[in-house]
């Protein structure tokens, strides 16, 4: 699973932290460092870290294998 | 042929190129789609790699907290889009409608959005760039190798440049307890964004944890041994620095070569583009099928004087992405403007950095709430009697505020008391940034003038 937090919105509330550390931690008393990459049993903790971010500044993607584009390989960079 | 009718078919049929898969040019494409658009979408990337996320490289990465590797973006739906990752984008004919590309192929348009960014600026002399243990930090590669050479045993690192991504580098090495020199040209660190008061601030920071900082001085050449590994550098008050890992943090240069000669507006500062997204051809006239986006675009905003803003932000590659998708879709009196106001972060020792507006516009900076020397403040930057940034420490939660204020041309200093006003708080000072003619690292945000399809560059660094 991947994700970003909008940082510009987060105001450190540290719900996510709270729900799902060891995907996110609190670095000083504001800001959060997070891990954009989760394997899929952080799912139902993240989310939950989600639903209860009260500026809903984190996106979840949760879909394992996206349709494109294809894995960086040699032969790839081509089109599909 | 009306002008409904030719936009109903070109969201049902048109051909959409976007050169630049980053973050902008995916969240663009994704607009599309969501807007409905049916037509074929292909992305174009100079790097194989799939769309991934910058910020956590100069931290979350160099920490040890997360893969350089696993940054890919999430996505907000599928996308159905015809990818050349791994291949540059090497040409524009602006008058057949194609791009060309580094292996040869030609992809015509009839819609181009361009977001390709900026990358890091070399170091200047390119012997001395070739050492190894010489780095540059912009894309996913730089980072997994950095991050790499740290695990490795370094001795010491040298930063150069002291500017947002320079001071989070700075501030990894710190935390993994390596040796750090910081070299900064201006007199303090952030000087160039946020200016001298809280650059002070800023050098506070670095100093308290350990940092060995050198302000007003410049690096004058990296010196390497028989290996051709990097072992020092030598500054501009004659003294050296043995380092075996070197980053060079000198800002960013806009990746617009590609369009030289073809007839756009792009030069050193970026391209020029309205309000809308539409870049500017050389003789000033917009383009109605070119669109820009992110941070090689540079745009007026009206908040700002209309002067044409160039923002490295990743708030500002979102949002305009976002206007720029919409726009390249829409019949021209359903267009929107971009009138995003300019925001970013930074964490860097321990400290949640942001700001709102354009700092460097402003003359005086008054601390409206906390204080300088707890680094838990708000500050708000003055210009011509009105307020145009803010800037926190550890206080984000009432940047929101200071954000409306900007927008309403609330005056400065500001007449209202505020919560937990101090009483450094009770005078504007001068905000103390560099004069731009004297270069330092580069700022986040420049603000170039009127002139829409200005190739001019003022920025002249001094040989040492």
């Amino acid at each position: 699973m991947r994700l970003v937090v909008d940082l510009n919105r987060c105001q450190g509330y540290a719900q996510c932290a709270f729900l799902a550390p060891d995907v996110f931690t609190m670095h000083g008393d504001e800001a959060l460092l997070y891990n954009p990459y989760a394997g899929p049993d952080q799912k139902e903790k993240l989310e939950r870290a989600v639903a209860a971010c009260p500026v809903q500044a984190i996106l979840l993607d949760d879909r394992d294998d996206l349709p494109e584009p294809a894995p960086a390989g040699a032969a790839e960079g081509g089109a599909r | 042929m009306n002008g409904d009718s030719y936009v109903e078919r070109l969201r049902r049929e048109g051909r959409i190129v976007v050169v630049g898969a980053s973050l902008a040019g995916l969240r663009a494409a994704e607009t599309l789609r969501e807007k409905g658009f049916t037509g074929s979408l292909t992305m174009v990337g100079d790097e194989p790699h799939e769309p991934y996320d910058r910020p956590p490289l100069s931290k979350q990465v160099l920490l040890g907290k997360a893969s350089a590797e696993h940054t890919a973006l999430p996505r907000r739906r599928d996308l159905d889009a015809e990818w050349r990752l791994g291949c540059a984008a090497t040409g524009l004919d602006m008058a057949a409608r194609k791009v060309m590309l580094a292996d040869g192929d030609e992809l015509e348009y009839d819609r181009l959005l361009i977001a390709t960014g900026v990358r890091a600026r070399p170091w200047f002399h390119p012997a001395e760039a070739q050492l190894d243990g010489v780095f540059v930090l912009r894309g996913r590669d730089d980072a997994a190798r950095l991050h790499r050479r740290l695990e490795d045993g370094t001795r010491r690192v040298l930063v150069i440049g002291a500017g947002f991504t320079g001071s989070e580098i700075a501030s990894a090495c710190r935390e993994r307890d390596l040796p750090v020199t910081v070299a900064e040209r201006g007199a303090s660190p952030l000087v160039g964004a946020l200016g001298g008061v809280i650059g002070e601030v800023a050098a506070g920071m670095h100093l308290d944890h350990g940092v060995d900082l050198r302000c007003g001085v410049m690096v004058t050449a990296l010196e390497g041994d028989a290996a051709g590994r990097v072992r020092a550098a030598h500054l501009s008050d004659g003294a050296t620095v043995e380092a075996d890992v070197v980053v060079v943090s000198l800002g960013a240069t806009r990746n617009t070569e590609w369009l030289a000669g073809s007839g756009l507006g792009a030069g050193p500062r970026g391209i020029a583009c309205d309000a809308g997204c539409r870049a500017f051809d050389v003789r000033g006239i917009v383009t109605d099928d070119v669109f820009v986006a992110g941070d090689v675009a540079r745009s007026p905003h009206p908040l700002f004087g209309y002067q044409f803003l160039s923002l490295e932000h990743w708030g500002n590659a979102v949002a305009q992405a976002e206007i720029a998708a919409h726009n390249m879709i829409s019949a021209s009196t359903d267009r929107l403007p971009h009138l995003w106001v300019p925001a970013f972060w930074s964490s860097q020792f321990g400290v949640n950095i942001k700001s709102v507006g354009v700092p460097s516009m402003g003359e005086e900076i008054l601390v409206t709430q906390g204080s300088l020397e707890e680094r838990r403040f708000t500050a708000v930057y003055g210009h011509q009697g009105r307020v145009i940034g803010a800037v926190t420490f550890d206080h984000g939660r009432w940047l929101q505020f200071y954000q409306r204020q900007i927008e309403s041309v609330a005056p400065f200093p500001p007449p209202y008391p505020t919560v937990d006003r101090r009483s450094e708080g009770r005078k504007p000072v001068p905000a103390a940034f560099p004069d731009p003619s004297v270069p330092t690292h580069g700022p986040t945000v420049s603000v170039s003038g009127y002139s829409p399809a200005d190739q001019r560059i003022t920025f002249t660094p001094a040989r040492a």
